[in-house]
């Protein structure tokens, strides 16, 4: 078993976070993980990019090679897009499609949409509104990870245990927020699944 | 004890602290700044507490942990590879005396320049200064050769080079602990003979530092570091470094089987090399930078055997990967999707509510009235000035360079002179700059953009901030009524721009230091203050 995942989004959109569930619950898991993160300039605003790699046997490259990505994860619909070379031919994207508009060229969202639609049987997650329902903006990013939960080989309870481990010093609220996230994004992932 | 999930730079700062360092000494530049954070962070509940705030700049910070092993204990210095420029001078010339307590440079280079101004390769540095250079290609690697290279300094008297590259230092894996080791006792030697360079014993040190080289490469030759993966064919690869992770992951991905020789450790072992090159009709080298082993065993005669960077197997510049690799082998180039056409750049720029956009703002609107608007600027967060839509600055070449380019300018008759530099900038490498600008008289204007930090490596500790930067111009020699403070914020805007109208128009060495946190650690505390309380 090998899942080589992209994480994508813009600076501060909590992409770090994601990766930090999904490395600890496969730590836990007992596999090997390999996840590199992005710092220095490309923290302001810029596009972020996470490789997250893991796997039952020895990893040896830190970098997901071209066409091998069984996922890009994307906290934002137009960053899902710049990372396609990576995709694998029978690869998924699962993207929210809020976008983040901090430069003036932003493509219209029609065809980013539909450019989404290209690739292969995407999943599209109003992340922002699921969020908000869970209780706070800023857990979207738990939402997403949902999202991509049921196409991630570990068990659901070992992601809900490592979200626990990484919120439980900001408080017990606030652990239960994000694990209600965790589960919309879970839910209308696995509803979208079906439909299709 | 089970595997802990750690960086690279964080498997170099575990390893060094079961080694026993008592010190870790750094300035804050990325890839390489995680190193001593994770020290900082996990020094608490030490016995004995590690050493470990920020120091004003690489080579401050070298020789004081070359001074930690003059007294007998270990000590780590961690830096970009541009900041081994700066600690150079110190390394090179550890390097001729030697040292008594480990001393390990940890140095992260930034092959494909994420954020640097360069690729530079600090093998280069470690073959010139003729010391052992352990360059791992694991995190695990990283922590077990960390452990090791103190050994290994303290075994061979000489200060050991451990370079990475951005994507090791920037990549987490499990990493396996073993038992720490106590440190050092106190231990300073008197060995003038060898700690005072002057020529009568430089020349000695030099002659022992040239007659350990074969032991060197001898300890090479015995490495795991540097170890043979057997293959089949003649057709071989020797993999340095990181770029070892690429070759491997070409050679599982595609089911080859072609023989590889790893390299991790230098001198290069001599034999190891003569011999894989005998077994094999052509050797691929493959090196993450600059092709500094291809180069020689090519031989400025070429002979023959040896495909790299240099004749176009693989890229001249930037950082390698295992498609890069595949590439280079000759393996056809799968179909991928294309990026999308509607797919446009995000450049970094200034966050919002950052100081540094009401300084350019005030700044711009003064220099638009001249002629000559040259800003000379500096390395930190307020380079992105030189981007939209501000375009304010005009250089950035080197920490510091700001203060003494605008002197040089303005001494070659330029009108106005203007820099910019960041408080953490201005006490690494630009307080000697505006010295010399008094003692000349050149007439500059030096903008120092002080938002209290050194906030572009994340918010660490800036070595001088607030009144004490008044005090340091002041010592300097800036007269008092031309050291002026503003406060960048668009309510200001007005008075700003006659504060630095008025120091820029002035025929004199002239300061104006603008004052306001940065927005991001600004925001941290106060969440952190809030969840407090």
């Amino acid at each position: 078993m090998q899942t080589n995942i992209i994480l994508a989004g813009v600076g501060g959109q909590g992409i770090l976070s994601i990766a930090a569930v999904i490395d600890h619950a496969a730590l836990q898991s007992g596999l090997i993980i390999r996840q590199t993160e992005v710092h220095g300039m490309s923290q302001r605003g810029g596009s972020v990019q996470s490789h997250l790699r893991i796997s039952n046997r020895e990893i040896y490259s830190d970098l997901i090679a071209e066409g091998t990505a069984n996922l890009i994860l994307s906290v934002e619909p137009h960053e899902a897009l710049r990372y396609l070379p990576y995709l694998a031919p029978e690869g998924r994207v699962i993207t929210s499609t809020n976008p983040f508009i901090n430069i003036e060229n932003y493509p219209a969202m029609d065809d980013i949409l539909s450019e989404l639609h290209r690739t292969n049987r995407p999943v599209l997650v109003n992340a922002a509104e699921l969020a908000l329902e869970a209780g706070h903006a800023r857990t979207s990013n738990m939402v997403m990870l949902g999202a991509a939960a049921p196409y991630i080989d570990i068990a659901v309870e070992q992601l809900e245990s490592a979200i626990e481990e990484l919120f439980h010093i900001k408080g017990g609220d606030i652990v239960a927020i994000n694990i209600k996230a965790f589960r919309k994004g879970q839910k209308l992932s696995q509803t979208q699944e079906t439909e299709k | 004890m089970g595997k802990k999930l750690l960086l690279g730079a964080e498997a170099i700062a575990l390893g060094a602290l079961d080694a026993g360092i008592s010190g870790v000494y750094a300035y804050p530049g990325t890839p390489s700044t995680e190193i001593t954070e994770y020290i900082q962070k996990n020094n608490a509940d030490r016995e004995t507490p590690v050493r470990s705030s920020w120091s004003a700049n690489e080579k401050t910070a070298y020789e004081a942990a070359f001074g930690m092993s003059y007294a007998g204990k270990r000590s780590l210095v961690c830096m970009k590879h541009v900041g081994l420029n700066v600690a150079a001078d110190a390394f090179i010339n550890s390097a001729i005396t030697g040292v008594n307590g480990g001393l390990v440079i940890a140095v992260a280079d930034d092959p494909s320049m994420h954020s640097s101004q360069n690729e530079q390769d600090s093998r280069v540095y470690g073959k010139f200064a003729m010391v052992p250079v352990l360059e791992p290609s694991s995190q695990q690697d990283l922590y077990n050769a960390t452990i090791e290279a103190f050994d290994l300094s303290e075994s061979v008297q000489l200060p050991v080079l451990l370079r990475l590259t951005t994507r090791l230092a920037h990549s987490r894996a499990g990493v396996n602990r073993t038992t720490a080791r106590i440190q050092n006792t106190l231990n300073a030697v008197y060995a003038p003979e060898r700690f005072v360079l002057i020529p009568h014993h430089a020349r000695q040190q030099y002659n022992l530092l040239l007659s350990i080289q074969k032991k060197l490469e001898i300890l090479s030759e015995q490495s795991w570091l540097n170890r043979l993966i057997p293959g089949l064919g003649r057709n071989g690869v020797i993999a340095f470094g990181i770029a070892f992770n690429y070759v491997m992951e070409t050679r599982q991905a595609f089911n080859l089987n072609f023989p590889v020789l790893q390299i991790g450790q230098y001198p290069l072992p001599r034999k190891l090399i003569a011999t894989f090159f005998e077994s094999c009709d052509t050797v691929l080298i493959a090196e993450e930078g600059y092709p500094v082993y291809e180069e020689l065993l090519r031989g400025y005669l070429e002979n023959g055997k040896v495909k790299g960077r240099l004749d176009g197997t693989l890229p001249r510049a930037g950082e390698l990967n295992a498609d890069i690799i595949a590439k280079g082998l000759g393996i056809e180039q799968k179909k991928v999707r294309q990026i999308p056409d509607i797919v446009v750049n995000r450049p970094p720029a200034l966050c919002k509510g950052c100081g540094h956009r009401d300084l350019y703002e005030a700044l711009n609107s003064v220099m638009g009235s001249f002629t000559e608007h040259h800003v000379f600027s500096d390395i930190g967060c307020y380079t992105l000035g030189a981007l939209e839509p501000f375009n304010a600055i005009h250089t950035c070449i080197d920490m510091g360079a700001s203060i003494t380019m605008a002197k040089g300018a303005a001494d070659a008759g330029l009108r106005p002179a203007v820099a910019v530099i960041g408080d953490s900038t201005f006490t690494h490498s630009g307080m000697t700059g505006l010295l010399d600008a008094i003692n000349d008289r050149s007439p500059l204007t030096v903008i120092i953009a002080d938002n209290d930090t050194t906030a572009m490596t994340g918010g660490q500790q800036s070595s001088a901030t607030g009144s004490k930067l008044v005090e340091i111009c002041r010592g300097l020699g800036v007269e008092e009524h031309h050291i002026r403070k503003i406060v960048p914020l668009k309510s200001q805007l007005e008075i700003n721009m006659t504060v630095l109208r008025d120091e820029i128009i002035y025929d004199g060495v002239s300061v104006v230091i603008a004052q306001r946190e940065c927005i991001e650690t600004a925001t941290r505390k106060k969440r952190n203050l809030a969840a407090r309380t």
